[in-house]
């Protein structure tokens, strides 16, 4: 019954959404249209806005929790739950399963999104009421097709009958507490980044591409941008110590489908920073918001339509493929012609001189924009081939690397030029007593660092040497403003600290990327393989009984110059539910090194021998602690008091600026 | 002159779409096994019923389909009742390859000897296939699944076609659909056996 109410509440959701989707924004249509609508009428339709989205995210919740308690309480009654859990399940896992499988990670999605227009319609107290009108209409739009989409295509709502006995369990390669948080952290970046497209098509609508509209967004989109940062984080630490290879980048589509907003939204940050403080690249920056958004939406498309395969693809139906498509036709359609109309009108380009911080954000913007390209094409190749008719091929790892690393390399460079000089005009000799002692000192950390690990290649000097000059202009930058007076801002710390933060995964990825060894053995009782000053030796195996999987555990010592260091217990599980075997690596992570064990089959012989991977992955716990400090970042810059303070409101305009002038 | 400036990202975007488009009418699932068009791998196993082995030399001059399965399979059960009014309707002969029966659980109290593996095996089976219906002509015992890597096998279920040469000619990942049987498998069967 409860599981029906939910439904029904879906179903009242997409009502509402219509409405909140339709009647303010018309209610904002300028006063030369629709003059024979009451102004009265138009007034209330637009003051709808605020109520219809907490209305709409109230219903969403309801639906949302139903199914959580069909999951929690086992109804196997419910053709999803069936799908993705079991009685035996942990509780956790129950809970996290919901987002296990196609209905329910839209249904997620479309919660996070009633979340988000909800924190707008709660936090802009400061902005006029027409803008807020516009930006929760969009939101209400896009609600409107995902509970479309959720309600024709992929419904977790439904009943079988008669009930199952025992549900079939939750994908074993998802039972593990990085799947608990990382996809609702994903998918707020994914989500959020909606609000910023919002603002750029309120702001297209409304003829106004301003300062103001800038101040309001910025805010938005470092938050959204903070949730992604730290859901590719989670995903990537996820597939490292889960799936066994000892990987934690592949370049698969849809780790390139989180990462392609990354970037976008890492562009559009620093735009809209410079649209907000000089007034420039108008255009450009509502670009970048819409593609921001848009590749959030491209990236549920590649995910959730199947159209590239990929360990992620667990629903492949071509009506939902069909339907994606053609909402992302009409949402990105739609912005882009509204874009091509409107900005030519409303963008009037400043003046840049070449050295200035405008230049080096705007190249900023350029490499980054470029790499996503990069990225896009390398994903989407392989179905362009298969389009034309030219056979499956995959583009692999060593097309990204190649790419990828010359667009990074420059970008990095300039991080620190472009945080040192002036606005509007610099001089390059001026930032020249800033920039001479990081450059030093990250020779001397890249030198000392390549002595230390005792390899020496141009690549592992270049990589330190960028990661150790970010990395010390911050702390230089950092001491020199503590010594001025003067409240430091939360953007500024913010700004170090996610600098500082790129710095150590770029040193992280180096270092892991140049001095790993990966060695696959054979391995019976006793055996030893040595790799630098490590000795692995395997001292046992025995059986594991856990609550709906049974496993093998080694047991690996790990000696280091003859002194035991740690016990490894590396496991392959079985789980009842699934014929594929599982892998849980043993990891023992360090400061500056992780140990990596992880047991494969059992091999045939006289004596009984296992295949092992054993792996020294030295620098490993940077890329963590680097994503970590970033976020932190993030979230200092989202929270800076200056985007609290309503001086927002002063310069408001719009049809229906003298009721609003109030708020 | 600068208004067209602006359109770059839409037309860019509706190039985009052309290519997502005609992506979605090819199936991702779809992997050229590259078993197509190659002699099927070899084996001797034994059968569910007798102490018979089957190898499949024993079906050339055949068109059969060669499935693979197993009682803990919860998407072949689904796909069961499809494959038993096929089977019937059909009359193409069926041989099943029951893939790794006996699971890591069932030797949880003490390993089993390869006799009574043989044995629970073929019981379970018989049991499930009592219950379920049994489209197949004879089922052959995949214990340690060493057949199943030869014949590269995903996941259970999957579905080969084999043609009088003892060539494999089709291959489905995941459960047969009645539809699947009806407009592929079973045109080219038919005109795999009129070649013959």
């Amino acid at each position: 019954m409860l599981v029906e109410l939910g439904h029904f509440a879906l179903m009242l959701a997409l009502m509402v959404a219509l409405v909140q989707g339709v009647l303010p924004l018309l209610g904002t249509v300028s006063g030369t249209h629709l003059t024979w609508l009451p102004h009265s009428l138009r007034w209330g339709w637009v003051r709808l806005a605020r109520a219809s989205t907490f209305l709409q995210w109230g219903l969403v919740s309801f639906a949302f929790f139903t199914l959580e308690w069909a999951f929690l309480h086992n109804d196997f009654s419910v053709a999803y739950v069936v799908e993705h859990s079991n009685s035996l399940l942990p509780k956790p896992y129950q809970f996290a399963a919901l987002w296990g499988g196609h209905e329910g990670s839209l249904l997620l999605w479309v919660f996070l999104l009633g979340f988000w227009s909800s924190a707008v319609a709660f936090f802009s107290r400061s902005l006029p009421l027409s803008m807020v009108a516009r930006v929760l209409g969009v939101m209400g739009l896009i609600s409107f097709g995902f509970l479309c989409f959720i309600l024709s295509t992929s419904d977790p709502f439904v009943r079988v009958f008669p009930p199952a006995m025992e549900g079939r369990d939750l994908n074993p390669l998802l039972q593990d507490p990085g799947l608990v948080i990382h996809p609702p952290m994903l998918y707020m970046g994914y989500v959020g980044m909606s609000v910023a497209f919002a603002f750029a098509i309120a702001a297209l609508l409304a003829g106004r591409l301003d300062a103001a509209w800038a101040r309001w967004s910025r805010p938005w989109t470092v938050i959204a941008w903070t949730f992604l940062s730290l859901g590719i984080g989670l995903g990537s630490w996820w597939a490292y110590y889960e799936l066994g290879w000892g990987g934690w980048w592949f370049w698969d589509p849809v780790e390139n489908a989180s990462l392609m907003p990354w970037l976008i939204g890492t562009a559009l940050i620093h735009s809209l920073m410079v649209t907000e403080k000089r007034g420039t690249f108008k255009a450009w920056t509502v670009l970048l918001a819409i593609a921001s958004f848009s590749l959030s939406l491209l990236g549920t498309f590649l995910v959730r339509s199947g159209v590239l395969t990929s360990v992620h693809a667990f629903a492949s139906d071509p009506a939902r493929g069909i339907f994606i498509l053609v909402f992302l036709a009409l949402v990105v359609g739609s912005s882009l012609s509204l874009f091509a109309w409107r900005a030519p009108q409303v963008a009037q380009g400043g003046f840049v001189n070449l050295v200035s911080r405008e230049t080096f954000l705007l190249t900023n913007s350029i490499l980054l924009c470029v790499a996503t390209l990069a990225v896009l094409l390398g994903t989407l190749y392989p179905l362009v081939i298969d389009a034309l008719g030219q056979g499956k091929l995959s583009v692999g790892p060593p097309y990204f690397n190649l790419v990828f690393a010359p667009i990074m390399v420059p970008l990095i460079f300039i991080m620190v030029p472009g945080s040192l000089l002036r606005w509007r005009e610099a001089k390059l000799q001026d930032i020249l007593p800033y920039v001479w002692a990081p450059g030093l000192g990250a020779c001397v950390v890249s030198v000392s660092l390549c002595a230390w690990m005792g390899s020496w290649s141009a690549g592992v000097l270049g990589g330190f040497w960028l990661g150790a000059w970010v990395a010390l202009a911050g702390v230089q930058q950092m001491v020199l403003r503590l010594k001025r007076p003067g409240r430091i801002g939360g953007s500024f710390w913010g700004m170090q600290l996610a600098h500082l933060g790129l710095a150590i995964v770029v040193m992280g990825v180096t270092g892991v990327k140049s001095f790993e060894v990966e060695r696959d053995v054979r391995m019976g009782i006793g055996d030893e393989v040595q790799i630098q000053a490590y000795t692995f030796k395997l001292i046992g195996m025995q059986d594991v009984k856990g609550p709906n999987y049974q496993a093998v555990r080694a047991r690996v010592q790990v000696l280091k110059n003859g002194q035991e260091v740690k016990t490894m217990l590396p496991e392959k599980r079985h789980y009842y539910s699934s014929a594929m075997p599982m892998t849980e690596a043993a990891i023992d992570s360090g400061f500056l090194q992780d140990l990596y064990v992880s047991l494969g089959d059992a091999l045939q012989g006289d004596t009984p021998q296992w295949s092992m991977r054993v792996y020294y992955k030295p620098f490993v716990p940077w890329l963590w602690v680097g994503v970590l400090v970033m976020v932190l970042g993030g979230f200092l810059a989202a929270l800076d008091r200056r985007y609290r303070v309503g001086y927002a409101a002063s310069n408001a305009q719009g049809v229906l600026s003298p009721q609003t002038a109030r708020a | 002159m600068k208004r067209r400036f602006f359109l770059i990202p839409l037309v860019f975007f509706v190039g985009l779409l052309i290519f997502l488009g005609l992506g979605l009418r090819h199936d991702p699932r779809e992997i050229p096994s590259p078993l197509i068009n190659q002699a099927a791998p070899a084996f001797d196993l034994p059968t569910l019923t007798s102490d018979q082995r089957f190898s499949p030399k024993d079906y050339l001059g055949r068109v059969w389909i060669f499935n693979v399965w197993a009682t803990w399979c919860v998407a072949c059960q689904a796909e069961h009742p499809v494959l038993v009014a096929f089977a019937k309707s059909s009359g193409l002969p069926i041989v099943g390859l029951s893939y790794k029966e006996i699971q890591p659980q069932d030797e949880e109290k003490s390993p089993l000897s390869l006799e009574a593996k043989l044995t629970l095996a073929r019981l379970r089976s018989r049991v499930w296939l009592g219950r379920h219906g049994d489209p197949y002509q004879l089922s052959v015992l995949d214990l340690d699944g060493k057949v199943g890597i030869d014949y590269g096998v995903y996941g259970v279920p999957e579905t080969y076609l084999i043609d009088p040469q003892g060539v494999i000619r089709y291959k489905h990942i995941g459960p047969m659909s009645s539809e699947i049987l009806a407009n592929e498998v079973l045109p080219l069967a038919r005109s795999l056996q009129k070649g013959s």
